[in-house]
């Protein structure tokens, strides 16, 4: 005996084998997601006024993923169309379009993205040391104007060696713009394009300072859930374009000519599961990038 | 009862035998690397039970630090350093670090690695797919795939016990701060530490039993036989299908947990870690604002449905073997049924019960008591329609139906001291006693490992064309059930004496235990009986143990339905060749179709026509459409 | 839309039921554009003082969402879809919707540190 409805549909349920599979699968991916949505919400609530960060990442490249991905949504599904249409040509080109999709995606994620947070430093204030930097930090000013108190001086560390060697006894940091004029109407709220870290320095005594890391995991519980939602995202992403690789190389022309419904089956379901990545980025880019 | 039984199962052995010559493969792609769900079902079956008797084997070295706290271990107590590290034993004597490896790694390896994979996997693949008259899983690379991941998460378990600092510590519900720093610190390994590893080994797990799931449900979706309607199918089946979306849409939240839980570790991250923790005297470099509540809330969102996970394929496989040795229908079918499906409905919203004694408000509370009682619902029904089905019954005291019979009421007492447990005001009390070991305990030792033994000696016959050893099985059974108890009884009134679950001493320095005798001994001195019996419950397995592999060659050779049972697998031959069935199987009637009137024979088969004659006597359902 | 039949052998049929994916590839076309347009959308109303933080949020979370329902209604399939597989999802849905409510329910019910 054979497995029956690889290919067909079977008639009570109008449905093939792995139509079901996939989304039984990603109804476990949803899960997934949802457990690290939830874990975000809690930690987001329970964050103590001035803790979780706001306008770090680089919305224009943010914005322009967004665009990468959803533009490689849509040629998924054309490709799926192509196949359905016989149309084996297009089909490829579309294919080979969504794959330069995800490399690009990756690659300005994890080669341009991240490796600017690696680069940017932060150093939270002892409460007790806070006016101490108020010609940084403006809470005077913020709690006139009724925003969040700012408990973190940010920029870019002059003195990296400053990071590990208990003998250096300050930080000196290039301040960005929040940090450099705080009191500016300009800096109240987060840019487009975000501006410039600035060429005043500041420097910050260790003993004033609770807690300095660069923009790592171990930052914040936002950096962590950033750096663990987009990793995990990210390895979504090259699961799905090492399937599309699959699907383009000319093996699967073979399983066209033999038969096509079957090819046009499979691209639907990584197209249904590239659509899924492409839905969770959809929540993951205002949650990280604009609030 | 007569042999001539096997003259209708439906299929010509010769015939058969020729049309799957070409299908011969190499050893390695047959029994290894193979795809046919028998052979991973029988993987899943071997390396679980080799697990299985592992985590056994922790807790009866634990069981002699309970009795004789710090005495040396005899024999054994020489060379074990030599395996597990000069940290472990030293001089023969558990040191406390060893102990709570033992205890955490024992929790695991028993849930995770032996009966999820034995009641789940190896019964779900073995059987599912015979009894819905299917050649195989809807994706049989999955399958293995699955298997695989399996494997490789309990062989990094395993491993996890020879890195410095040994195997994870944090019980199995690795409840954190204090997780995140176990195995951390001078002399231990970044990513080669206990922890770490249970962490990593859990998710292949997670992804073995997401596979696994992946595959159940379309499998009974889809591949169901012609005429094999819903409410045709064995209860076993219906019992996996809710087990799979338990699988399906619990474990995805832990994962998630485990993914944060080990940045936490790798990362320093704080997920999990709130602010101003100081370790050893000094405060510990993370950001803090995470919440140690988070975790105990994703984790108990799998482990509770994890506990249904365990219990409902029990219930399948008891439904089986309870109607086929009472020789009439399973009562209550639809009850059945339903309950199931609501048991899997209500899993999913209980899990806060566990977590009474972290202060949770009245409201969560009430919620959370109010579906905990609820569930008992359904559990009260499946196990009254299982003592109903007895009622009446002409017993075959078979070795399966001894470990059913004795599945009923062990189960009923699991359950039943479960309700205090349910209520807040009761657990503050009895929270983390040995209570809660005897209660738990109850429901997946006597409970589901004997459902899983009950199995196995049932279905050996399909799997090898043999039965197992019937004079061995019940020299088997009798003193596993008498030890079971002897076991899990005075854990009761351990844990009502108020005796808590992780004492390293066994209680020894508890001062209350030595002057308040519970039935003339106190609660520290009924550690002695307790780990006699566990370690006599040891030996009781090693019958069991000759059988199995002595029965694989030697047994008595039975025909393909030697149990005289209905159900679809039953018509494949003995073991079911790669494909299963010969002639595709059609479904025309129940599963459970014993005693039938006016019939010779006490049962009728699934895939029996229903006569005219029959069409009279019968309501027009049961000769509903064919789907 | 999903699951078409087998592809008939007859031309004419054929030449249909290509027809009729065409006319979804406009559709299809329609949704990039309009999940394009809404990108921009977020990004500025993100920019908007809508009075507190919380309306922010709240905007940008509906916003998203509305994409995310494109996505699967369209691309996805899910506006027309077999039963079996709603099913699969409510049930999800309500588990996923569970976890989120309960857990929160969980903490604002704190009756120490809250």
């Amino acid at each position: 005996m054979e497995i029956p409805y690889t290919v067909s549909t079977r008639p009570d349920t109008g449905l093939w084998n792995a139509k079901v599979g996939i989304w039984l699968f990603l109804a476990s991916e949803v899960m997934l997601f949802g457990g690290l949505f939830s874990a975000y919400i809690f930690l987001r609530i329970d964050a103590p006024p001035g803790t979780w960060p706001r306008g770090v990442l680089n919305v224009p490249v943010g914005t322009f993923n967004t665009s990468i991905l959803i533009i490689s949504s849509v040629m998924v599904v054309l490709a799926w169309a192509s196949l359905k249409m016989r149309r084996y040509r297009a089909y490829w080109w579309y294919m080979l379009g969504t794959i330069l999709c995800g490399i690009v995606f990756l690659v300005i994620k994890l080669g341009y993205e991240w490796p600017l947070d690696y680069v940017h430093f932060g150093a939270y204030i002892k409460p007790e040391a806070l006016g101490k930097y108020e010609q940084y930090l403006g809470n005077a000013y913020a709690a006139e104007k009724d925003l969040p108190p700012r408990l973190e001086i940010t920029g870019h560390l002059h003195n990296q060696a400053a990071l590990k060697d208990p003998n250096i006894k300050e930080y000196e940091v290039a301040l960005d713009p929040l940090n450099a004029y705080p009191t500016n109407p300009e800096v109240d709220r987060p840019h487009f394009f975000p501006l410039p870290v600035t060429d005043k320095i500041a420097k910050i005594e260790k003993e004033d300072v609770e807690r300095a890391t660069m923009f790592l995991p171990t930052h914040s519980t936002y950096f962590a859930s950033y750096f663990t939602i987009t990793g995990l995202h990210g390895a979504h992403v090259l699961g799905g374009v090492l399937v599309f690789i699959y699907l383009w190389l000319p093996v699967s022309k073979r399983l066209y000519q033999s038969n096509p419904e079957h090819l046009a089956n499979r691209v639907e379901v990584a197209g249904l599961f590239w659509h899924f990545v492409d839905l969770i980025w959809i929540f993951v880019f205002p949650l990280f990038y604009l609030l | 009862m007569d042999s001539s039984a096997s003259v209708d199962t439906h299929h010509e052995p010769h015939a058969h035998d020729a049309a799957h010559e070409h299908h011969e493969l190499g050893f390695w792609r047959k029994y290894i690397f193979s795809t046919d769900h028998k052979v991973i079902g029988i993987q899943y079956l071997i390396s679980g039970l080799i697990f299985l008797f592992f985590g056994f084997c922790l807790m009866m070295l634990m069981r002699w630090q309970l009795a004789y706290p710090g005495h040396e271990l005899p024999v054994i107590g020489k060379w074990l350093p030599h395996i597990f590290g000069p940290e472990s034993m030293p001089d023969g004597k558990m040191t406390p670090n060893f102990y709570n490896s033992l205890g955490a790694m024992h929790g695991t390896i028993m849930i995770f690695l032996g009966v999820v994979p034995i009641a789940f996997a190896a019964f779900g693949n073995f059987v599912v797919p015979l009894q819905i008259g299917a050649p195989d899983m809807a994706f049989p690379k999955v399958n293995m795939a699955s298997y695989w991941a399996f494997f490789i998460g309990g062989s990094i378990m395993l491993i996890s016990f020879f890195v410095p600092g040994g195997a994870a510590k944090g019980g199995w519900t690795s409840y954190t701060p204090l997780a995140a720093f176990d195995d951390t610190g001078p002399g231990r390994l970044v990513v080669f530490n206990g922890q770490t590893l249970w962490l990593i080994a859990f998710i292949f797990l997670i992804t073995s039993s997401l596979l696994g799931a992946i595959n159940f449900i379309p499998t009974i979706i889809q591949l169901r036989a012609k005429g094999l309607t819903w409410m045709r199918l064995p209860v076993f089946v219906w019992t996996e299908f809710v087990t799979a979306f338990l699988l399906l849409l619990a474990f995805p939240p832990l994962e998630a947990a485990i993914i944060m839980q080990l940045m936490d570790r790798v990362a320093h991250t704080s997920f999990f870690l709130p602010a101003g923790l100081v370790l050893n005297g000094a405060p510990v470099s993370i950001s803090g604002g995470g919440s140690p509540l988070l975790w105990q809330h994703l984790f108990w969102f799998l482990g509770h449905p994890e506990v249904y996970v365990l219990v409902l394929p029990a219930f399948g496989i008891v439904a089986e073997i309870l109607a086929n040795n009472s020789r009439k229908p399973l009562w209550g079918y639809k009850a059945h049924v339903f309950a199931v499906l609501t048991i899997g409905f209500l899993s999913f919203i209980v899990w806060a019960h566990h977590m009474w004694l972290t202060g949770m408000g009245s409201g969560v509370s009430a919620f959370f008591q109010t579906t905990t009682i609820l569930i008992s619902v359904p559990s009260v029904i499946i196990l009254s329609a299982f003592f109903i089905s007895l009622w009446g019954g002409s017993i075959r005291f078979t070795v399966p139906m001894l470990f059913t019979i004795a599945f009923l009421p062990m189960f009923g007492i699991g359950g039943l001291t479960g309700i205090p447990l349910a209520f807040n005001s009761a657990d503050l009390y009895l929270h983390d006693t040995y209570y809660v070991i005897a209660h738990f305990h109850y429901l997946v030792a006597p409970g589901t490992i004997f459902a899983i033994f009950g199995g196995i000696y049932y279905w050996f016959p399909k799997a090898t064309g043999r039965k197992m050893n019937d004079f061995w099985g019940r020299v088997h059974f009798w003193p596993t059930l008498i030890c079971m108890n002897a076991i899990f009884l005075p854990m009761f009134l351990q844990g009502m004496a108020g005796m808590h679950r992780r004492w390293y001493d066994g209680g020894q320095g508890w001062n209350v235990a030595n002057d308040h005798t519970i039935w003339g001994l106190t609660g520290f001195e009924w550690n002695k009986p307790i780990s006699w019996a566990a370690w006599i419950m040891g030996l009781a397995q090693i019958p069991f143990i000759i059988n199995f592999f002595w029965s694989i060659k030697h047994g008595k050779k039975v025909n393909d339905n030697p149990w005289e049972a209905t159900t679809l697998e039953w018509t494949a031959p003995s073991p079911p060749p790669h494909g299963n069935f010969v002639h595709t199987p059609v479904a025309y009637r129940g599963p459970y179709e014993y005693s039938l009137p006016g019939r010779d024979r006490d049962f009728t088969m699934q895939n029996e026509p229903v006569e005219p004659a029959e069409r009279t006597r019968r309501k027009p359902p049961a000769e509903s459409v064919l789907v | 839309m999903n699951n078409p039949p087998d592809v008939s052998q007859d031309p004419k049929e054929f030449e249909e039921y290509a027809h009729g994916i065409r006319k979804h590839v406009r559709g299809y076309l329609m949704v990039g554009i309009t999940l394009l347009v809404f990108t921009a959308l977020t990004v500025a109303l993100s920019y908007v003082n809508f009075g507190t933080h919380k309306a922010n949020i709240a905007v940008a979370v509906l916003v998203a969402a509305f994409k995310a329902g494109l996505v699967a209604a369209i691309f996805m399939h899910l506006a027309a879809e077999k039963r079996l597989i709603y099913r699969i999802l409510i049930f999800t849905g309500f588990f996923v919707l569970g976890l989120f409510w309960l857990t929160l329910f969980a903490w604002y019910d704190y009756p120490i540190f809250r």
